[in-house]
C-alpha cells in the first residue's frame, strides 16, 4: 500500500470569540494556566493546553468547546487568536464525526494519551474498575500502524431495513495486539481527502472479548454502521464506515491502538454488570457479555448478574438480535426496546429501565458496574430513569451515582 | 477534594454536621426559605421538570452536573471554593497578615452590612423576575431563566451561611429580614433601588442580566479579594455561577439584534415604525432600554466619593476588581484619581484622593467591561450589514446617586436644562409606548426548538444539547 507521507496533526483547542462572554471562568479553572486573555479575546495556548477538558463544563456559553484539526506546525498562535472576531473554518476534513448514527469519531493523530474521544454529558468514571485486567494502550499509532487481514464481513441487519450494520472480523496473525472488552481501535482509511491529506483515524469499540472473536484466535470484531447521511439527514458517505463495510474477505486494514484505559469490565466473577445501549453502542456490551458467556459455558462459578437494556428501532435493525435471543435467562436478564414497531407504542431503553425498577434496585445495591454506550440523545433519559427508579425506592441516586463515578463503576460513552 | 454530601438536609462542603448549633440554625431557616420560594419564586413553576445544573463538588468536573430537577427540590446548599491555607490579606493596612478565618471584632458592623447588602440583591432579582416564565420566548430561554433563579436563591444561601456562622444573633435576625423584605414593596422594600424596579419583559430581563448581573460580577470579584477568607471563598464560587447569568443577557440581546437585523435586510427597511410592523424590536428601542439599564446599574456602585469605600479598603474588607493582579502598593495612600464634576454648566474632571474614589474606580472598571460587550453586539449588526450601532451612554446620564443626582445630562455628555431634558427624554429612555410595544410581543413559546418571532435561535444549546432539546417539561 502506498502510505502517504505522515503529517503530524494537532487537535487544537480554541474559544469561539463570537459566543464567549469574557467571564474569565475558563482562565480561573485551567489547572495549568493555558488560558489567557487581552482586552479583546480569551485564548488557549497550544503549547500548554493538554486537552484535559477541565474548562469545558464550567463554561457557561459553550464557546469553549471548539477544536480544529490541523498540522501541528500550523497551529494558531496566541497573536492570531487575539485578533479574531470569529473562529476560522475547519480546513481539512468534512466533519462526519458528528454523523448521528456513526460509532466513529474524528480524533487527532497525536497525542493520543489523555484524549477524550467521545465526551459524555454525564459524569463518568475516569478510572477502571478495581479488578479490571491491565490494558495495553497506544501500541500502534499513526507512525507505526499494524496491518490486519479481513477474516469476515457480513451484514447484521435484515436486508430490507435502512440501517446497514456490519460485523467485521479482523485477524492479526502472529502480531501482538492484545485488547480488552470496552477498548477501541483506530482505523486509517486509505487514500487522501479532498485537500490531499491523509484521512484522520476513525475509532471503533471492539465487539469481541479478549481471547478473540473466535476463541483462541488472534482476531477481533467490530460493529460498524454504514453512514449515508449526516445528522440533519443530508446525504453524506461516512469515509470510515463505508470503507469498512465494503471490505472484502482477505483484504487488509491499517489499524492503530489499542485505546482506552477506563471503560473496562470488572474481572471478578461476583460483580454485576448493568449495560445500557442503543444501536452500534452495543459493541462493548457484546464483548463483555461474550466474555462472561464463555465463562458460563465452561461451567465456571459466576455469581455476578448481567443485565442488558438494548434499544433499536425494530428487531430487524438490532445488531446480534438472533444470537442474543439464544442466551439463557439464567445467564442474562435482557430487556429490548423497540421504538418503531408497527402497532406498538414506541419504547425506549429508559422506559424499559423504569419497568425493571425493582430488579435495577437490587442490582445497584450490590457490587455493580454500569456501562452506557450509544447516541448522546439517550443519555439524559437514561440518567433520569435511573434517578426516578432510585427515588421511588428511597435510594439517594445523586450520592450513589457520585460514589460509583469515583469508584470506577459508572462508565458512559456516547457520540 | 471537598465533596458535597447530598444525603444531608443542607448540602454543603463546610462540614456543617460538625457544628450542631449552626446546623440547627440553618435548618430552622430552611423551611422559611422554601416558603419564600413558593410565595415569591417563579410563578406557577413548581411542577416543571427543568434541565438544571447543580454543583456536586466545587472542582471543575463537579460543579456543573446537569439533570432534570423540579425547582422546589433543587439542592440549595453552601459551597465555598477550596481553601488556600497560605492565603494572606492582600491590601490595606493589614496587608501581609494571614487571611482572617473569623470576623475581626472592629470590622464586624461593616462586614455585616456588606454581606446583607449583597445578600439582599439575590432574592430581590428572583422576585423581580417571577412572572417572566409566563412569557418566555422559547423553552430554552425558560430554562435559562429558571437556572438563574435557582442560582440567585443559592447565592442568598451563601450570604445567609456567613451571617449565621459569623454574626451570631444579629446575623440570624438579618437572615430572617432577607426573606421579609420584598422587591417593590411599599413598606418593606429591598435595600438597593435598582432591585425594586420591575423586570417587566424579556428585553428588560436580558438587559438586566447583562448589565446588573455584571455589577454582581464586579462586586463579587471585589469581595472575593477580602481579607475575611470565608467571604472570599464564598464569592469566588458564586462568580462561577454568575457567568451563566451574564451569558443569558449578552446572548439574549445578540439574538434580538440578529433577528431584527435579518428582518430589516429581508424587507430592506430601516424606519423603526416599519420594523415594528414586522413584530420585531426596532433598534432605537433596544438603545433606549440599554440607556436605562446601564444608567440604573452604574448607580449601584455608590457615591463617587465615599469615606466608607476608603475604610472598607484600608481595613482589608473589600478590594478592587482583580486586586491581586494589579501591580501597585495595594495601600493607595498617596494616590489620586480623576472623577467627574459639574462646574459652570460643564462636565469637568477633578482629582481626588484615590482611597475615597474607590467606588468610582470599580464603576470605571465595570464600564470598560460593559462597553466591550456592546462592541460585540455591534458586530452582530455589522455582520448583518446594518449600519445602526449601539452605544453606552455617558456615565453622567440619568444618574440618581452621587454628584450627578438631580442633574440632567444627555447620553453624549452635555449638561442640560430641565426643559431640554423633558423635550428629549423620550428619545433616550424607554417611553410608556416603547414598553407597551415590547410588552405586546411577549407571548409564550415553549415548544422545544420554536422561538418567538422577535428573537433568533441561540447558536448552540445548553451543555451540548441541541437547541430543540426539551429543557423544560411541563408534566
Amino acid at each position: 500500500m502506498n502510505a502517504p507521507e505522515q503529517i503530524v496533526l494537532l487537535r487544537q483547542h480554541l474559544i469561539d470569540p463570537e459566543v464567549c462572554i469574557r467571564c474569565n471562568t475558563c482562565e480561573e479553572t485551567c489547572p495549568i494556566d493555558a488560558i489567557t486573555h487581552d482586552s479583546r479575546n480569551y485564548v488557549v495556548d497550544p503549547a500548554i493546553c493538554n486537552g484535559c477538558n477541565a474548562c469545558i463544563s464550567p463554561c457557561p456559553t459553550g464557546s469553549i468547546d471548539h477544536w480544529r484539526t490541523l498540522p501541528k506546525t500550523a497551529a494558531y498562535s496566541l497573536e492570531e487568536q487575539f485578533s479574531w472576531d470569529e473562529l476560522p473554518v475547519q480546513q481539512e476534513v468534512p466533519d462526519d464525526s458528528m454523523v448521528e448514527t456513526a460509532a466513529e469519531s474524528a480524533v487527532e493523530n497525536v497525542p493520543v494519551e489523555g484524549m477524550q474521544v467521545n465526551a459524555a454529558l454525564s459524569p463518568s468514571s475516569t478510572i477502571a474498575p478495581w479488578s479490571a485486567a491491565h490494558p495495553y494502550i497506544n501500541l500502534y499509532l499513526n507512525k507505526n500502524p499494524v496491518t490486519a487481514t479481513v477474516a469476515g464481513n457480513y451484514r447484521l441487519t435484515a436486508a430490507e431495513t435502512e440501517s446497514d450494520i456490519h460485523h467485521i472480523v479482523l485477524d492479526f496473525g502472529n502480531q501482538f495486539f492484545p485488547i480488552l472488552e470496552g477498548q477501541s481501535i483506530g482505523i486509517i482509511p486509505p487514500g487522501v481527502d479532498e485537500n490531499g491529506r491523509p484521512h484522520y483515524i476513525r475509532m471503533y469499540s471492539v465487539a469481541s472479548p479478549r481471547n478473540g472473536e473466535r476463541e483462541g484466535y488472534n482476531n477481533l470484531s467490530l460493529t460498524v454502521k454504514r453512514v449515508v447521511s449526516d445528522h440533519e439527514g443530508r446525504p453524506v458517505n461516512g469515509i470510515g464506515s463505508n470503507y469498512l463495510c465494503d471490505l472484502q474477505k482477505g483484504g487488509t486494514v491499517q489499524v492503530t491502538g489499542p485505546f482506552g484505559a477506563s471503560y473496562l469490565m470488572p474481572n471478578h466473577a461476583g460483580s454485576n454488570i448493568l449495560m445500557i445501549c442503543t444501536g452500534t453502542g452495543s459493541a462493548p456490551m457484546r464483548a463483555m457479555t461474550e466474555h462472561r458467556r464463555r465463562m458460563f459455558a465452561r461451567g465456571e462459578p459466576l455469581p455476578g448478574k448481567l443485565m442488558l437494556f438494548f434499544g433499536s428501532r425494530t428487531p430487524e435493525e438490532l445488531p446480534y438480535f438472533g444470537p442474543l435471543l439464544k442466551l439463557p435467562p439464567a445467564f442474562i436478564d435482557m430487556r429490548l426496546a423497540f421504538s418503531r414497531q408497527p402497532d406498538q407504542p414506541r419504547a425506549y431503553v429508559q422506559d424499559k429501565l423504569r419497568e425493571a425498577g425493582p430488579a435495577i434496585i437490587e442490582l445497584l445495591k450490590g457490587d455493580s458496574y454500569v456501562y452506557i454506550c450509544g447516541l448522546k440523545g439517550m443519555e439524559a433519559g437514561v440518567m433520569e430513569a435511573l434517578r426516578e427508579t432510585c427515588d421511588a425506592a428511597g435510594m439517594d441516586w445523586p450520592a450513589l451515582h457520585a460514589q460509583m463515578v469515583r469508584d470506577g463503576r459508572f462508565h458512559v460513552e456516547t457520540y | 477534594m471537598s465533596t458535597i454530601d447530598y444525603s444531608e438536609k443542607i448540602p454543603n462542603n463546610v462540614n456543617l454536621s460538625e457544628d450542631r448549633t449552626l446546623q440547627r440554625a440553618l435548618e430552622h431557616w430552611q423551611p422559611n426559605y422554601l416558603q419564600w420560594w413558593r410565595d415569591m419564586g417563579p410563578d406557577g413553576s413548581n411542577g416543571f421538570d427543568v434541565y438544571l445544573r447543580t454543583a456536586i463538588n466545587v472542582t471543575p468536573e463537579g460543579w456543573a452536573n446537569f439533570d432534570y430537577v423540579k425547582m422546589p427540590d433543587y439542592r440549595w446548599g453552601i459551597f465555598l471554593s477550596q481553601k488556600d491555607e497560605n492565603r494572606k490579606v492582600n491590601f490595606g493596612e493589614h496587608k501581609g497578615e494571614s487571611a482572617w478565618q473569623d470576623v475581626p471584632g472592629e470590622h464586624r458592623a461593616n462586614l455585616r452590612r456588606m454581606i446583607v447588602t449583597q445578600g439582599d440583591t439575590e432574592p430581590a432579582s428572583v422576585e423581580q423576575q417571577r412572572h417572566l416564565g409566563l412569557t418566555a420566548p422559547s423553552n430554552y430561554d425558560l430554562r435559562n431563566l429558571f437556572q438563574i433563579n435557582v442560582e440567585e436563591g443559592r447565592h442568598l444561601w451563601a450570604m445567609v451561611y456567613l451571617l449565621h456562622k459569623h454574626f451570631g444573633r444579629d446575623g440570624r435576625e438579618e437572615a430572617e429580614a432577607l426573606l421579609q423584605r420584598n422587591s417593590g414593596d411599599q413598606d418593606n422594600p429591598r435595600i438597593l433601588e435598582a432591585f425594586n424596579e420591575e423586570t417587566p419583559d424579556w428585553l428588560a430581563f436580558y438587559m438586566f442580566t447583562y448589565f446588573t448581573d455584571r455589577d454582581g460580577k464586579f462586586q463579587l470579584n471585589a469581595l472575593s479579594e477580602s481579607g475575611f477568607d470565608p467571604l472570599s471563598r464564598t464569592c469566588r464560587f458564586m462568580l462561577t455561577e454568575e457567568a451563566h447569568h451574564m451569558f443569558v443577557g449578552e446572548s439574549g440581546i445578540s439574538r434580538v439584534l440578529a433577528r431584527t437585523a435579518a428582518i430589516m435586510k429581508q424587507h430592506g427597511i430601516e424606519d423603526p415604525e416599519e420594523v415594528r410592523r414586522h413584530g420585531v424590536i426596532d433598534l432605537p428601542t433596544v438603545q433606549r432600554y440599554l440607556n436605562f439599564h446601564f444608567s440604573v446599574t452604574i448607580d449601584l456602585f455608590g457615591a463617587d466619593q465615599s469615606s466608607n469605600a476608603a475604610t472598607f479598603y484600608s481595613s482589608g474588607l473589600k478590594g478592587r476588581y482583580e486586586e491581586t493582579k494589579r501591580d501597585d502598593d495595594h495601600l493607595l495612600k498617596g494616590g489620586q484619581y480623576k472623577i467627574l464634576d459639574i462646574a459652570n454648566g460643564q462636565l469637568v474632571e477633578r482629582e481626588v484622593p484615590m482611597l475615597n474614589a474607590l467606588n468610582e474606580v470599580l464603576r470605571d472598571d465595570y464600564i470598560r467591561d460593559s462597553v466591550a460587550g456592546v462592541a460585540r453586539w455591534n458586530r452582530v449588526l455589522e455582520k448583518a450589514g446594518v449600519a445602526f450601532r449601539l452605544v453606552t451612554p455617558h456615565k453622567a446620564f440619568n444618574r440618581h446617586i452621587g454628584t450627578f443626582a438631580g442633574q440632567k445630562v444627555s447620553p453624549d455628555g452635555r449638561v442640560l436644562s430641565e426643559a431640554e431634558w423633558a423635550a428629549n427624554v423620550r428619545n433616550w429612555l424607554p417611553s410608556e409606548e416603547d414598553r407597551a410595544y415590547v410588552h405586546s410581543l411577549m407571548g409564550r413559546v415553549v415548544e422545544p426548538g420554536k422561538m418567538a418571532n422577535w428573537i433568533a435561535p441561540p447558536p448552540i444549546g445548553i451543555n451540548r444539547q441541541a437547541v430543540d432539546f426539551e429543557y423544560v417539561r411541563f408534566n
